[in-house]
């Protein structure tokens, strides 16, 4: 047998006809074959054309990284799919409503930080803040983490959407 | 309203007539109820369609097997909604694992109805969609036509498979304008046929430099068609390579050709598991190192360099990891090989293949599936070699069961051109053969078609043996009665040491008086000496038979590689396996 390969964390970007029930299968696809899936957002890209885009980050052997996408492409209304992580630089960015419910010191110091990673305030009550932020799904992780001593009541993600770097399509 | 136009107004039920029409339908499996009815009525006004009824939604879709199996044609099945579905998923199944077209027209409640826990209402498409290639729920009349030419389009090109199409009865009754036409494809699925030529010129170069090579090669080429097939044969004999096929491949090679070397896999034979196992150079075609083959992943056919030609991309490093991949349809990358080997100076190793055949001649003089003859019991294999001398001649269609009896016939049965040989590989579905021979013998009314079945599987599905007699389909269920689920007993006899846990088939009926009692004809044998009589006298019947032909019940299957077990690790026989073929004659 080959040696022991290595987990990869990688992302993939899937173009489908937007259906219904397309989600159902992708997402049935990774459960029944036993894949992970450590985020998934979707929506609809062309209107025109009645295409939406999945990404899907997920983690697996380089084997299994070439099973999913096979698996991906041989769904019926799958036109495409990218691994954007072995195919060249992509960039990945994902959204975050934070909301910290605080007073004093602590809710200035909320402010402080929301600045420092350029995080928009969306909502103000005098006892709470929603923050608008972007960004790597780790500077996420990491203004969470921060908020959490500070009063964090409640998140809402968005997962990870991403693209190639330069000129090309997907 | 144009007048062209007025001739294309019609109900839905009336569009899928239609469409089943363009596409070349000429008979239908199915069962009516509720949520079918418009579509059931629609199939009365005409004569175009044969409607075959079944007794169970489950033996519609396995006839539509069958008949797909043997005429490389997709299966229709009708059924209605809830239950009527519900029944049908094994068949689905079974047909996604071996890779059949079917086309599953399902009726479902009305839309306004839909996630109202209506009556018979079931979420056919929520059910069904790990269990088919492809499905649907369609929503406008408008789209009946396009989506049934669509679904032919996807249940037979790239790798074939079933496809569902849940139709809401409101949208049967509908009035609307039929569109599309059997020329639709799908606007994203478009599988590739033509292998890269880079690929194939590698492959060619690999099998021409090859001192051990074995082609290996599944059902995929059977999928292909006969083309393939034919090409197959062509391609092998101008190499002088040996060749084993899988269980799903049986017949794409003849297997009274000298170059092949029998079926290999758990129970394959010794020379071609060894080949495998010993080979420099493997030429996988349209097989997908199903684990019935591979045996123990890591010792499997180590020091082999590995060529795959599938159709589909997902079987290529599923399992093993392979050195040449070329995706495509398995008679046109043939076509190309034989090309490009002819375009070169290739020339096999005399020498080295001399040798590797010698060493093959050493593992055939094993004689791997011989058995204990016996003069008073009838041996499982002894019925099978009569049932092949005394039938060959007619170029049966066999279908089966599962278990002993089909590997049985696998092994004793030889096969000499595809399409012959229909058997639930994947799944391993008990209580397919029966109303698959139907399906094959409603698809060739006059061939002769045969089950080779074992008690406990007919037992599955023996409702269809009226549905034979209904409709004239002279099949001959041939039981290889042991009185044991004859396959659990022998892993029960060789894992866990004989404590034989529910495997025994306890309250048989009386085969012959069942067999009459649904107005077919029952014969059996009991003795050596009265299988050919009996096989002989259920030939010369035109009407369905089931035959009891009572073998020794404690008989097991060999070879056999146990699971998790290396190819050359195989098990020869009852010594081998550490059991002894016990008390066998005192319980007959
Ligand atoms: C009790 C029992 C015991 C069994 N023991 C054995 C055994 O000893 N030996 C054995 O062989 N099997 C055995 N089987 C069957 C086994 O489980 C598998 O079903 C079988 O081995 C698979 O056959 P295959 O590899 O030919 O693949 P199939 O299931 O026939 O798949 C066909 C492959 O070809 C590809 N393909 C389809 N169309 C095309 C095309 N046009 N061109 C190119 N490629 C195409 C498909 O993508 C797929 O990868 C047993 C089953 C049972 C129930
Ligand atoms: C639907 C279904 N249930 C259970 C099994 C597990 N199974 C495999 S072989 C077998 C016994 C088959 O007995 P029989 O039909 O008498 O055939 P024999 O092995 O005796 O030839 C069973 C229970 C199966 N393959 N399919
Ligand atoms: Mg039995």
């Amino acid at each position: 047998m080959r040696p022991q390969q290595p987990i990869e964390r990688h992302t993939m970007a899937v173009l489908v006809d937007n259906e219904a029930g397309v989600l159902a299968r992708v997402i049935g696809l990774f459960s029944g074959r036993g894949y992970n899936i450590e985020s998934l957002t979707v929506a609809e890209v062309n209107h025109a054309e009645g295409l939406s885009r999945i990404t899907i980050v997920t983690r697996g052997t380089p084997a299994v990284i070439d099973q999913i996408e096979a698996q991906l492409e041989r769904l019926v209304p799958v036109h495409k799919v990218s691994d954007l992580t072995t195919e060249g630089p992509a960039v990945e960015r994902e959204l975050a409503l934070v909301k910290v419910a605080a007073t004093g010191d602590p809710r200035v110091e909320s402010l402080r930080l929301a600045d420092a990673f350029r995080a928009r305030v969306l909502d103000t009550t005098t006892d709470s803040f929603t923050f608008e932020v972007t960004g790597s799904s780790e500077k996420i992780d990491a203004f969470i983490e921060l908020m959490k001593p500070l009063g964090l009541v409640d998140v809402s993600r968005t997962g990870v959407v991403a693209i190639k770097r330069g000129a090309g399509a997907m | 309203m144009p007048p062209e136009a007025q001739g294309n107004m019609m109900s839905g039920a009336e569009m899928i007539i239609r469409a089943l029409k363009e596409q070349g339908v000429d008979t239908i499996f199915g069962y009516p109820g509720g949520a079918v009815l418009p579509i059931y009525d629609a199939l009365f006004k005409q004569n175009h369609i044969r409607h075959i009824l079944v007794r169970q939604e489950g033996g519609a879709v396995h006839a539509a097997e069958g008949y797909a199996r043997s005429t490389g044609k997709p299966g229709v099945v009708l059924v209605t909604s809830g239950p009527g579905a519900t029944n049908a998923v094994t068949g689905l199944v079974d047909a996604l694992m071996d890779s059949i077209p079917i086309i599953c027209i399902t009726g479902q409640v009305p839309t306004h109805l839909i996630g109202s826990d209506a009556f018979q209402e079931a979420d056919t498409v929520g059910i069904t969609r790990p269990a088919t290639k492809h499905n649907y729920l369609v929503k406008n009349v408008a789209d009946v036509g396009p989506v049934m030419h669509e679904a032919f389009y996807v249940a037979t090109n790239g790798r074939p498979g079933p496809v569902v199409i849940d139709m809401p009865k409101d949208i049967q009754v509908e009035t609307g304008l039929y569109s599309g036409s059997p020329k639709t494809k799908h606007r994203s699925y478009q599988p590739q046929v033509k292998g890269d030529l880079n690929a194939i010129k590698q492959a060619v170069e690999l099998i021409a430099a090859a001192k051990r090579p074995v082609f290996y090669t599944g059902g995929g080429v059977i999928n292909s068609g006969p083309n393939a097939s034919q090409l197959l044969r062509e391609f092998v004999r101008m190499t002088g390579f040996p060749i084993t096929t899988t269980l799903m491949g049986l017949g794409s090679y003849p297997a009274s050709d000298k170059q092949w070397l029998g079926m290999l896999g758990m129970h394959g034979t010794y020379e071609a598991n060894l080949a495998m196992h010993d080979c420099d150079v493997m030429i996988n075609i349209g097989a997908r190192f199903d684990d019935r083959i591979t045996g123990r992943l890591n010792a499997f056919s180590p020091n082999s360099k590995k060529i795959h030609v599938d159709i589909d991309r997902s079987s290529i490093n599923k399992n093993v990891h392979v050195d040449v991949a070329i995706v495509g349809d398995a008679g046109h990358v043939l076509e190309d090989m034989i090309k490009v080997w002819k375009a070169g100076v290739h020339r096999p190793d005399k020498q080295a293949l001399a040798d590797w055949w010698t060493q093959i001649d050493q593992w055939r003089a094993k004689d791997c599936l011989k058995y204990e003859p016996n003069q008073d019991v009838i041996m499982p294999q002894y019925a099978l070699q009569r049932l092949h001398a005394l039938t060959r001649h007619l170029k049966p269609f066999i279908t089966t069961e599962v278990g002993q009896h089909q590997m049985w016939a696998a092994q004793f049965i030889g096969f000499d051109e595809p399409n012959h040989w229909m058997t639930s590989g994947g799944l391993g579905t008990m209580g397919y053969g029966l109303p698959a021979a139907v399906g094959v013998q409603i698809a060739h009314p006059n061939a002769l078609v045969i089950d080779v079945a074992g008690e406990a599987s007919t037992m599955m599905n023996i409702q269809e043996f009226s549905t034979a007699v209904q409709h004239d389909a002279p099949i001959k269920v041939f039981i290889l009665n042991n009185e044991y689920m004859g396959m659990v007993r022998q892993w029960q006899q060789i894992s866990y040491e004989g404590r034989y846990s529910h495997s025994y088939s306890d309250s048989l009926p009386d085969f012959v008086k069942l067999a009459e009692a649904m107005h077919g004809v029952g014969l059996r044998c009991t003795k050596p000496d009265e299988v050919d009589g009996v096989i002989e006298e259920m030939m010369a019947i035109r009407k369905p038979v089931i035959v009891d032909c009572q073998v020794a019940k404690l008989e097991n299957c060999f070879p056999m590689v146990p699971s998790g077990a290396a190819h050359n690790e195989i098990l020869l026989n009852a010594r081998d396996a550490g059991i002894e073929r016990a008390d066998d004659l005192a319980l007959v």
